[in-house]
């Protein structure tokens, strides 16, 4: 207790300390940070976590159910479906990685100048961005996909540009309450460029909700793979991916069921790991939005 | 109100403009020679050099980019979307005859969504907190999260190859055989549905979440106004508002969800049409089904959003 007369400051909390603890509040949320986690691992230390080369055809094994030799059986070609599986997400990390990444950075770039400037610029940019917004994500990504010639870069383009709109109307909006702020009205009376007070200025001040929109959205990105490997778009045989698996072993789904479940729980898994990590970046970042969830 | 209508069908249109315009020059400009619309690549390799520059001077590939778009657009204006090198028909008719077969199930799924989402997300919202929220919350979130095509093919081992309950693939109108079309679209529906359903329960759940924090309905429980009375009158109509909104993106996302059910369940509608003829270099058809699948879209929200300004009197007389 204070002695009368005197204000009692409560104790300083470390912001960095703030944001862990909120973070970390919910379980769901440290579930899926570490499914993340052994995911990045997974992919990263393929090569040494997988028992087979995922390549390598066991042909006196063919189809095999899961056994203690292959804990997930073999595939018609009798390739292990345990090591495909690990090889595959790092197929899919790549994927959404740098589609993520075309994307984020097209959509920053495009919203920024959208906001920052407003007027003419923000009404073409945004018209456009809604002309984008028209076309449903997977048919945008396959006809670019496609039309760009297959294979796993233009799958990663196409996903990319299907993503750009959501990216650009976030900064948009970001930019455009931010541009109100006072110490942006001072840097243009002392003569900074548009440039200048957009990266040092507008651009950092946006970063939270476009990092929690980056992990929600790699959800999205590993689902609109998958569909497209699915599709037979992107990987070329006998590269593996979870999509793709789960199209091959739908021809044996009477005798090797675990061919097509097997990858979609991995995809799911790293989906929902996403999404909650993103809640949680949410909630930690955001305090007005918790309790809405 | 009349305004705000204007307004939108204005931008509506534009935005279908630019749509066509993207998907234009999406054709055009990728790699690939621009004569592969109307011809396959055997046709290309038989002909000789004088006879294709012929074909092009009638396809009008030698006019400025500009022409070729506005005579492009005046076709399709006349409904004349090219012709389907694979099957030899025009892609008006080739789309017209499975439009209504991806709608039936694409509405059914839109339908569901509402029906089954919404409730869903009021019941968490006046239960949070509880058991039936813990257990729905995670129920969506599971739902948001499975790839579509692989609950079709999980759908399809269970009820289909296992219980022997349902038919596995196929599509047969349902003027002819109604009873066959509903068991053969039980599946395909419900995979198409789930995602609806799952977000617009999120959405319906924080938005409620957010409404009843609000002074009226403090107001109301302070009435004494009975519960039903105050979620349903006060509560709900402003808690639709954001989740109508958000319904016409959801439409979107079925679309693009039907592009891989249909090709799981066989059934012959726009999005087996688009992936055949991007796996056959159809373009003609490709072309057409995305202006037609975009447009489409467009043309719905502008509903969704006239019906907001119905919704929300803010905007009405804003």
């Amino acid at each position: 207790m204070a002695p009368p007369g005197q204000i009692e400051i409560p104790p300083r909390v470390s912001e960095f300390w703030r944001f862990y603890r909120v973070f970390l509040n919910r379980g769901l949320v440290v579930f899926g940070l570490v499914v993340v986690v052994a995911f990045l691992l997974t992919a990263a230390f393929s090569p040494w976590l997988a028992p087979y080369d995922p390549y390598e055809q066991h042909l006196d094994n063919l189809l095999q159910p899961p056994s203690w030799q292959h804990w997930l059986g073999t595939d018609t070609l009798g390739r292990d479906t345990l090591s495909r599986i690990i090889f595959a997400s790092r197929t899919t990390l790549m994927v959404g990685v740098i589609a993520l990444g075309i994307a984020a950075i097209v959509g920053m770039i495009v919203g920024l100048m959208a906001g920052y400037f407003g007027g003419w610029v923000q009404a073409v940019i945004m018209r456009i961005m809604d002309a984008l917004m028209a076309f449903p994500m997977i048919l945008l990504a396959l006809v670019i996909a496609a039309l760009l010639g297959g294979g796993l870069r233009n799958v990663m383009i196409a996903i990319g540009i299907a993503l750009v709109p959501g990216y650009a109307r976030l900064m948009c909006g970001q930019a455009l309450s931010i541009k109100e702020n006072d110490y942006v009205l001072a840097e243009q009376s002392m003569g900074a460029s548009s440039v200048r007070i957009m990266l040092r200025h507008v651009f950092p001040n946006c970063l939270p909700p476009l990092i929690v929109m980056i992990t929600m959205m790699m959800g999205m990105a590993v689902l609109a793979e998958a569909g497209l490997s699915y599709l037979g778009i992107g990987i070329e045989a006998p590269a593996a991916a979870w999509g793709g698996m789960i199209n091959d072993g739908y021809s044996r789904i009477t005798t090797n069921p675990i061919l097509s479940f097997a990858p979609g729980i991995a995809i799911m898994l790293v989906v929902f790991a996403f999404n909650m990590v993103g809640d949680g970046l949410r909630d930690a970042l955001d305090p007005r939005l918790r309790g809405t969830f | 109100m009349a305004t705000y209508i204007l307004r939108r069908l204005i931008m509506a249109l534009i935005i279908i403009l630019i749509v066509t315009v993207i998907v234009f020059l999406t054709m055009r400009l990728l790699p690939g020679d621009p004569i592969l619309m109307w011809l396959t690549q055997d046709d290309l390799k038989q002909l000789t050099a004088e006879q294709l520059q012929i074909l092009r001077h009638e396809f009008g590939l030698d006019k400025p980019m500009f022409l070729q778009y506005t005579d492009w657009l005046s076709g399709v204006f006349q409904g004349n979307l090219g012709t389907s090198i694979r099957y030899n028909t025009s892609v008006t008719s080739e789309v017209l005859r499975r439009i209504p077969i991806t709608l039936h199930l694409g509405l059914l799924a839109f339908i569901l969504g509402f029906v089954f989402g919404i409730p869903a997300g009021v019941i968490c919202a006046v239960k949070r907190g509880s058991l039936t929220d813990t257990v729905i919350t995670t129920l969506t979130n599971i739902g948001i999260t499975v790839p579509v095509f692989w609950l079709g093919i999980l759908m399809m081992y269970v009820f289909s190859l296992y219980l022997r309950w349902l038919p596995t693939y196929g599509y047969t109108s349902p003027f002819e055989d109604f009873w066959l079309n509903t068991r053969q679209i039980i599946m395909p529906v419900i995979c198409l549905a789930v995602f609806p359903i799952a977000s617009t329960a999120r959405q319906t759940r924080s938005s409620m979440l957010e409404v009843m924090r609000q002074d009226y309905i403090r107001t109301a429980w302070s009435k004494g106004l009975i519960e039903r009375r105050v979620i349903m009158k006060h509560a709900l109509k402003n808690g639709l508002i954001p989740i109508v909104t958000l319904s016409g993106l959801g439409l979107g996302g079925i679309l693009g969800g039907s592009v891989l059910i249909e090709s799981v369940f066989a059934i012959p509608g726009m999005g087996r049409l688009v992936i055949a003829s991007v796996q056959n270099h159809d373009y003609a058809v490709t072309q057409g089904i995305t202006l037609i699948i975009a447009s489409g879209i467009i043309l719905v929200n502008l509903i969704v959003d006239i019906s907001y300004g119905w919704l929300d009197p803010r905007i009405r007389l804003g």
